[in-house]
């Protein structure tokens, strides 16, 4: 699993659409629209990691004994 | 000759009275096998039921078979319930099917009905226990075959879709007697030792039998006492299984219960990258207008030219100083001239020559009074020495200088008359020196003589 983030995905995403809207309305300050920027930014990218970040997770499957093992999809059958 | 013969049409109403009028023929079971089946193409179904030496025609209106729950085939054995009736026009009794469903699964049929009666009754089935599945799932748990079409579709939509989530798969029994255990117990376990936040139930598709296990209450139970949000998906679109009604979400498929379960990356990327466009163009936009509104001002005349500014501030200093000193010349010329006008006028209205004037005027006045005043005390001296003399003339004493005497009796009351003295009076005269006392002595009235 990756690492723990305070914030899900959708909390970020929602952030960012917060702070696209504020600076979208018009009348921010020029230093406030930066730090929105600034902050926009790095919800984006910590969403994008989220997202970039997809190929390792785990597909685990309980067997008999009790214990998860890895499980791959048999394609053929 | 004696009219014996009915009409055909006659002849059928009778048969038709004779058969409606019979009460078994109103509500009729039948089993049989379809044949000759036909789907008309306004909703109507045309087929015979038949077995192994008889066969009935059947009929079964679209406003009936639209319910039908399976796609009727010839050589099927189907239970239909019913009524006989005749059909004039071709001289036919047949049968008009009211319900039909798969021969072999009647008495499952009748146990799904009473299950699901009894759980709506008991409000397993109500909006209210549904909850909600997470928008973004970390922990997705598969109940369901480890091998066979539906673990395959689930796992490689979610793979598709959203390879970020972490996927437990617990294998169970979905077909035969022990499936509903199984399957209950997996979900009991998947609450009490996984950190799932979704559940995906269900099996691919087979015949009602085969999902049976998935009509059981204990299956239902167990999903209605999971904290974990459960998706079910057994079979395929068609089937209904008592699971679809108790969890919180029904997928048509396994496939489907994948994609319900988790979203699509590519469209949470979409949107990320979409709202970052936004943000970046916004923010830009935002930069734009400061940009050009700076630049507005750098282009403005007074900042391209702030030479221009002074030079023409210079100039209008000189010209406004020039107007000074020629106003102030004339204004102080003006206020000279001025002043000697005052000046000679002044001098005209001196005041010591009116000092002069009035001085020469008050000594006039003062002579006049002194020549008044003495004019006045010689007249009043001249009055008073006359007013003397006239006094004096009237001075009684004056007249006894001249031997006239005054008599006073007692009381010093002046006596003018005889009449005011008796004889013994004492009185006193008033002579010119002094007085004389006497007594009356007698007196003498002259009038009378």
């Amino acid at each position: 699993m990756s690492e723990k983030n305070e914030l899900s995905f959708e909390e970020n995403m929602n952030k960012l659409e917060e702070i696209v809207e504020k600076l979208e309305s018009g009348d921010v300050p020029l230093e406030k629209a930066i730090q929105y920027y600034h902050e926009g930014m790095k919800l984006s990218k910590i969403c994008s990691d989220k997202l970039t970040n997809v190929e390792s997770q785990m597909k685990q499957i309980l067997n008999e004994h009790g214990e998860f093992e890895s499980f791959d999809v048999q394609e053929d059958e | 000759m004696e009219d014996r013969y009915l009409t055909v049409t006659a002849l059928t109403k009778y048969i038709k009275q004779k058969i409606s009028r019979d009460s078994h023929l109103k509500e009729v079971w039948l089993r049989g096998e379809l044949s000759n089946f036909k789907h008309h193409s306004r909703g109507h179904m045309y087929f015979s039921v038949k077995d192994d030496r008889a066969r009935i025609q059947t009929v079964m209106f679209a406003g009936s078979n639209k319910n039908l729950t399976f796609t009727p085939e010839n050589g099927m054995s189907v239970l239909i319930r019913g009524e006989v009736n005749v059909y004039e026009p071709m001289g036919q009794y047949q049968l008009y099917a009211k319900e039909m469903i798969p021969d072999g699964v009647g008495d499952l049929h009748i146990a799904f009905e009473q299950l699901k009666e009894k759980l709506t009754k008991a409000g397993i089935f109500s909006p209210e226990h549904k909850k909600n599945l997470p928008s973004m799932p970390v922990h997705i748990g598969v109940i369901t075959s480890p091998t066979g079409a539906a673990i395959r579709d689930i796992m490689t939509t979610i793979e598709r879709r959203f390879p970020v989530v972490k996927v437990s798969v617990l294998p169970v029994t979905v077909q035969g007697k022990q499936a509903a255990a199984s399957v209950s117990k997996a979900i009991a376990y998947a609450n009490d030792r996984l950190d799932c936040d979704v559940l995906i139930v269900g099996r691919g598709g087979g015949s009602i039998e085969d999902l049976w296990g998935f009509n059981e209450e204990e299956v239902a139970m167990a999903v209605f006492r999971s904290e974990i949000p459960v998706i079910s998906a057994v079979g395929h679109e068609t089937d209904t299984t008592i699971i679809d009604f108790v969890s919180d979400y029904r997928a048509p498929t396994p496939t489907g219960a994948a994609e319900i379960a988790v979203p699509e990356w590519r469209e949470l990327n979409q949107r990320l990258v979409e709202k970052t466009r936004r943000l970046q163009y916004s923010l830009n936009q935002k930069l734009e207008n400061a940009r050009t509104r700076l630049s507005t001002m750098e282009k403005s005349y007074a900042f391209k030219y702030p030479k221009q500014l002074t030079i023409q501030k210079e100039q209008d200093l000189d010209r406004l100083m020039d107007r000074f000193h020629s106003s102030g010349d004339r204004l102080f010329k003006e206020k000279r001239d001025e002043l000697s006008r005052i000046r000679s006028r002044l001098s005209q209205v001196r005041p010591d020559k009116q000092v002069e004037r009035e001085e020469a005027k008050r000594r006039q006045l003062d002579e006049r009074l002194k020549k008044q005043m003495q004019h006045i005390v010689k007249d009043k001296k001249n009055h008073w020495q006359s007013t003397i003399q006239q006094l004096t003339l009237l001075n009684p004493l004056e007249i006894m200088n001249r031997g006239y005497a005054l008599p006073f009796n007692d009381k010093n009351e002046l006596l003018r008359s005889v009449k005011d003295v008796t004889n013994g009076d004492t009185i006193s005269v008033q002579v010119k020196d002094g007085f004389i006392y006497s007594e009356v002595t007698g007196w003498e009235d002259e009038e009378h003589e």
